[in-house]
Order: C-alpha cells, then structure tokens, then sequence
C-alpha cells in the first residue's frame, strides 16, 4: 500500500496563563492509503492536536507548531501558504468534528453549506452543486434529500447532523477522512449507525481514515492499526489486534482492564488506573507515565523511553517488558 | 432476591413540564419526561437506571428526591409519601436520600472550599458545630480516597476525578440510607471511572448504602448493579436482575441497546452481527400513540400503535413492556 501521510517528530505547545504546555511532543505516524488508523487516548493526551496540527487547524495563537514536517503528496503541509493549504483542507482531507451542533454555521441552511466546497473546490456551478448535495445527503441515508436541503441545522437531529457532516466532508472525494471523536455527542444506538454507515462508506469510496477517540470499543471494531496516545506522545502502535490482544505498554494495559466488557461474565472489582495524567509544562526528563505505573524501575525515573520495537508492526514507550520484567535497552 | 426489604417504592410516579408560549405564557403542552412508571427499590442493592439521552432518566431521579414537583404518582420511603411532605418533615426526609450529581465542575460552589461544601449538610441539619465540622468532614475525605489536609482547598484546585470524590463526601456526609448517582462518571475519562466505581461499591459495603445509579454507559451498569432499568422515552420497557437482563434480554429495545455497544475486542467486533435500530428518538412533546419505541421497532404490528403495552412480570422478577415480547427471541443477539 502507497504511503499517503506521513508525519514526524510533530511537536506543539499552547501559551497559558500558567506556562506553556507542551501537548504534542515529537509525535510520528504514517497512514497507508486506504487504511483505517484509531488515534485513542484520554482528554488532553494530544490525539486532537497532534492530528489537527498536521492541517494546522490549532488556534495560533496561543497554539504553535514548533517542529516536525507532515508530508502530504511529497509536500510539506506545516510550510504551505495559507493559499495552498486552503485547496488541500476539505478537497483532499477532509474533516468530521466532533459536535455537530456547532460545526455548522446556524444561519445558512444545510444545502447551502454542502455546496460550498463543491462549488469552491470542484469549480461546480449553482445547479451542479445542489444535484451532487443530493447525491451525497442520499448517499448518507438521509431521506427525502431534496427537501432537507433547505433544512437548517436545529432542524435536523443529532445524528442526522453528523450524518450530513459527514456527507459535506466525502463531497470532494477527499483521499483522507479525518474524524475527530465523531460519536462521542451520540446516543449508542445512533453511534451504531453513524459506523455503520462509515464502514460502508469505507469499503465503497476507499478512502483512508483517520479515527479519533477515547472509546477502545468503537476502535476495535474499525481501525486497522491503533496509536495509543498519553501526555503529548504515542506510548504504543501496532496493528488492532495486536493491541487488544497482546498489549505492551503499561498504560494501554491498565485502560483495557479498567474497562468492564459486556461480553464477559465477571462482577471483579476493576483495575483502575491510579492518580491523574500531568499536564506537561516542560518535556519531562523521565517517563510522563511514571507516578501511575506499577511496573515502574529506576530506569524509567532517569531517561523518557522512546517508541522501541517489541514485535512485528508494534512498538512501545516503555523501559519494562511488561509480560517478562526484563529492562529494554 | 430472597426476602429483600423495600426502601423505596414509585408508584405511577409522572414529571410533564409545561411548555409556555406567548405574552401571558399560556400553557401549550406538555414535555411528558416520565409517564407513569412504578418501581421499587430494595434496601443495599444498586439499581441502575439505564437509557439514551432525553429518556427521563435524570429526572426520574430527580422526581424522586422532590427536586421537581411531580404531576401525579406517589414516592413512598419509610412509609411516607415524600409527595406529601412539606416543610420540616420534608428537610428531615432529605437526610436520608442524598444525590451525586454528574458535572463534578457545576455541582461544587466555585467559591467555597472543601470544608463549606461538605461541611455545609453537617450544618445545615445541625449535626456539627465548630470545630467538630472540621474533624468530620476531614474524616470524610479520607473516606473518599482524599488527602484531609486539602479541607481548606477551593474546587478548582482538584481535577475531575477528585471533584466527583468532594461530591461523593458531601453526599455521605449525614450517612443517608439511599443516594441517587445521577451519571457519576459520565463526565470523567475512562481510566478515573474506574476508580470512582471503586469508591461507590467500597462505600456501600462500609456504610451499608442502597443506589439508585443513572447512566447510559451500558457496560459500567452491568459492572455495578444488582438489577437494571431499561428507559424510553419516559417509560420503562424492561427490569430484571442484571445478570438476566444482559444475558436474556426480552424487550427488542434492550436488545437492540445492548447489540450497540461496542466491546474492546476487535475478534469479538469482526464477527459481530448487530442489530441496526434505525431512526431517531421521536420528541416526547408528542410521543407516538400505544407502544413508544414502536416507530423504531424491527417487531412493530398494529396492535403497537393502538394499544399501550401493559408493564408484565413474564418471568419472576422480571418485567417486560412489549406485546410481542415472546416474539424478541427472533432477533439475533450481539
């Protein structure tokens, strides 16, 4: 598979009252065409930013991209002018965020705002442009096109709204979909349609996805690979499997044992994680996971690990071999 | 459940909201949020009280601790109708059922500190004075998992987690018999929840404490509870003992909550079949006619629309409110 992004050593701050916070710090992941990547961590691990910052879509200020490059279509995204950058957002990446009450503008209706980029982007006249928003509101399943168009957002509900998102980001067959905890604002049962709809989507227009959240169950049953994110850097990746199956790094572990499962008979007291993650005001000299591990050596107090390899297609940020309790060089 | 004493007893218990229009604010209608549900709740177990957003739930439990006054229906605890009550005998009452709520940031006084928070029920219902505060509610903290030397700290001082741990002390501070957990951890990242849920079940054992715990996290529900609630649209569709409800659920709503959840486990994912329910939530301003789930039903006949399904115990202990519930085994589970 071609390689179609591929970032490194990304690193962000954000100027505070109380410091500058270091929230993405020297991050690197590649996305293979067609492949579904889930970014998962907690709120304020960096997953958001690190990927909003490859399209720098961060507030600057007080947010500043300090280094690192994101290759795109052997072009570096971080050096484009505002210009060029403007033509890769929406064409060829496009964006799902998470609310989708104030992701629309709540003054135009929704017609209008899908033919916006088709209009911009793909040089579509008026009337091109509203019969291929039909298209894709009836290509997201939502009824009665034509008459919903001139709908605006309050009308339409929840998950009819992410629906329409969703539609207005695939309108100029962008070769990346980045969706950025798409789900989370949902109810379960229109979460279940809402993927379902993006699976189908998935295997009928092969874009590439990259997908945002704190929910390792909707990762499990979506992402090809997964990026395990915690204090601003990747503390494991490898394939999905691999991660739910053998995981390495003691924070993946604690979060998937914290996790009751509704498939498994079992009323144990959960493992929970204890303390709280740092807020990182300078780059720490020792691993950020440190005072909540309870694998922790010496070791892990002198030097931050870097991703190292552990097996085939997965690495992880840790000085201990978690299954073995042998040192990492 | 052998011999389980009630606490708590709903009966027909409704909340509508009146919805006011114009210059003199004529009432137009009503926001039926709970209609008519009975229940009861037994003395140390934890029932929990599941449902998507906009089902009641919230103000089921608030309903219940009078925090809204209800339409019609009666709150029985210890043999009062809390409906009834008024002034003192009410205030006393309240001692007995306490509430967590689910935003640890809106629920705390920004502008009191520890001691003012927790201390303020100890106070309030005369149980403290002086000094004494100050000891019981550092006793408290420590009960929570909470450093006693933090009593003269101000909210935003902690984080979420600990947060929620300020409202768990004040809501055991008069050692209440029943606390209602309006989603205690809804509002917290995955790896403090279960340290939260750690604290409730370790507390209950301790102080012998019965929950009624609200939350439309599926999984955690069947973690902490002893029997569970199903929720739509104002109205109960199924209770039963969890274990029975998870594995044996009757209601196709259940069924198609339960097949929604996603399990952290992509072998279980990939061979998964789930059942899709489509549509949304229909506005509880105007609910459909007889049965209200059924204009998302995969089951849904005639009779559905005509006639609202009676609220039957088909198996012992367990309740079901669906004409066709016998027909429910039909769809594929999971």
């Amino acid at each position: 598979m071609a390689e179609l992004l591929n970032v490194k050593d990304l690193e962000t701050r954000f100027r505070t009252q109380e410091g500058v916070v270091h929230a993405v710090n020297g991050v690197s992941f590649k996305l293979n065409e067609g492949e579904t990547l889930g970014i998962v961590g907690e709120s304020g691990c960096g997953k958001s930013v690190s990927v909003l910052s490859t399209l720098r879509l961060i507030p600057m200020p007080p947010g500043d991209i300090v280094g690192g490059t994101v290759d795109f279509q052997g072009k570096d995204l971080l050096k484009l002018s505002p210009e060029e950058l403007r033509r890769v957002r929406g064409a060829q990446i496009g964006f799902v965020f998470q609310d989708p009450m104030t992701s629309f503008n709540p003054v135009h209706t929704i017609g209008r705002q899908l033919m916006e980029p088709l209009e911009i982007h793909l040089g579509m006249n008026k009337q091109q442009a509203w019969d291929r928003a039909v298209e894709l509101l009836g290509m997201v399943q939502i009824p009665n096109a034509s008459d919903r168009m001139k709908d605006y957002p309050h009308q339409f509900s929840g998950g009819m709204r992410q629906r329409a998102m969703i539609a207005m980001a695939l309108s100029c067959s962008p070769q990346v979909l980045i969706a950025d905890e798409p789900t989370t604002a949902l109810d379960v049962t229109i979460q279940a349609q809402i993927i379902d709809l993006v699976k189908s989507l998935r295997d009928e227009l092969g874009m590439a996805i990259i997908w945002i959240t704190h929910d390792l169950g909707v990762v499990a049953g979506l992402a090809e690979r997964v990026n395990v994110m915690y204090a601003g850097y990747i503390v494991e990746e490898s394939k999905v499997k691999d991660i739910y199956q053998t995981p390495e790094h003691p924070y993946t572990l604690g979060l998937l044992k914290s996790l009751p499962r509704l498939d498994m008979e079992e009323k144990k007291r959960l493992v929970s994680i204890e303390g709280v993650p740092p807020v990182l005001f300078k780059i720490p000299k020792f691993c950020p996971f440190v005072s909540r591990c309870t694998y922790r050596i010496e070791k892990c107090l002198q030097a931050n690990p870097p991703l190292l390899p552990v097996g085939k297609d997965h690495k992880a940020a840790c000085w201990v071999n978690t299954r073995t309790g042998e040192v990492r060089q | 459940m052998t011999a389980a004493e009630t606490i708590l007893k709903v009966e027909n218990l409704k909340m509508y909201f009146p919805i006011k229009r114009g210059v003199i604010q004529r009432t137009v209608g009503y926001v039926h949020a709970v209609d008519d549900i009975s229940f009861e709740v037994y003395k140390g177990e934890t029932l929990g009280l599941v449902g998507e957003s906009g089902c009641g739930k919230t103000t089921a439990g608030r309903t219940i601790l009078q925090l809204y006054p209800a339409t019609e229906g009666k709150v029985i605890f210890q043999g009062k109708d809390l409906i009834k009550l008024r002034g003192e005998e009410m205030r006393l009452m309240r001692r007995q059922i306490q509430m967590i709520f689910q935003d640890p940031y809106a629920s705390l006084n920004p502008r009191m500190t520890v001691e003012q928070i927790v201390g303020e029920p100890l106070v309030i219902h005369g149980l403290a004075r002086g000094s004494e505060i100050r000891e019981r509610v550092k006793e408290l903290l420590t009960m929570v998992g909470l450093n006693p030397a933090y009593v003269d700290r101000y909210p935003h001082e902690f984080s979420g987690g600990q947060r929620q741990r300020i409202g768990v002390a004040r809501s055991i501070a008069l050692e209440p018999a029943l606390i209602v957990c309006d989603e205690p951890i809804s509002a917290l990242d995955v790896s403090i929840q279960a340290q939260v849920v750690n604290l409730l079940e370790d507390l209950q054992k301790e102080l012998g404490l019965t929950y009624v715990f609200i939350a439309h996290d599926l999984s955690m529900v069947r973690h902490i509870s002893t029997r569970v609630i199903v929720m739509y649209l104002g109205v109960f569709v199924e209770l039963a003992d969890r274990k029975v409800l998870y594995d044996n659920p009757l209601h196709p709503y259940t069924i198609g909550l339960l097949s929604a959840v996603p399990i952290p486990d992509p072998f279980v994912e990939e061979k998964r079949e789930r059942i899709i329910l489509e549509g949304d939530v229909p506005s509880p301003i105007n609910p459909p006619s007889g049965c209200r789930f059924r204009t998302r039903c995969p089951l849904a006949q005639q009779l559905c629309a005509d006639q609202r399904p009676e609220w039957k115990e088909v198996e012992p202990e367990h309740f079901v409110a669906c004409h066709y519930w016998y027909n429910s085994k039909s769809l594929k589970r999971r």
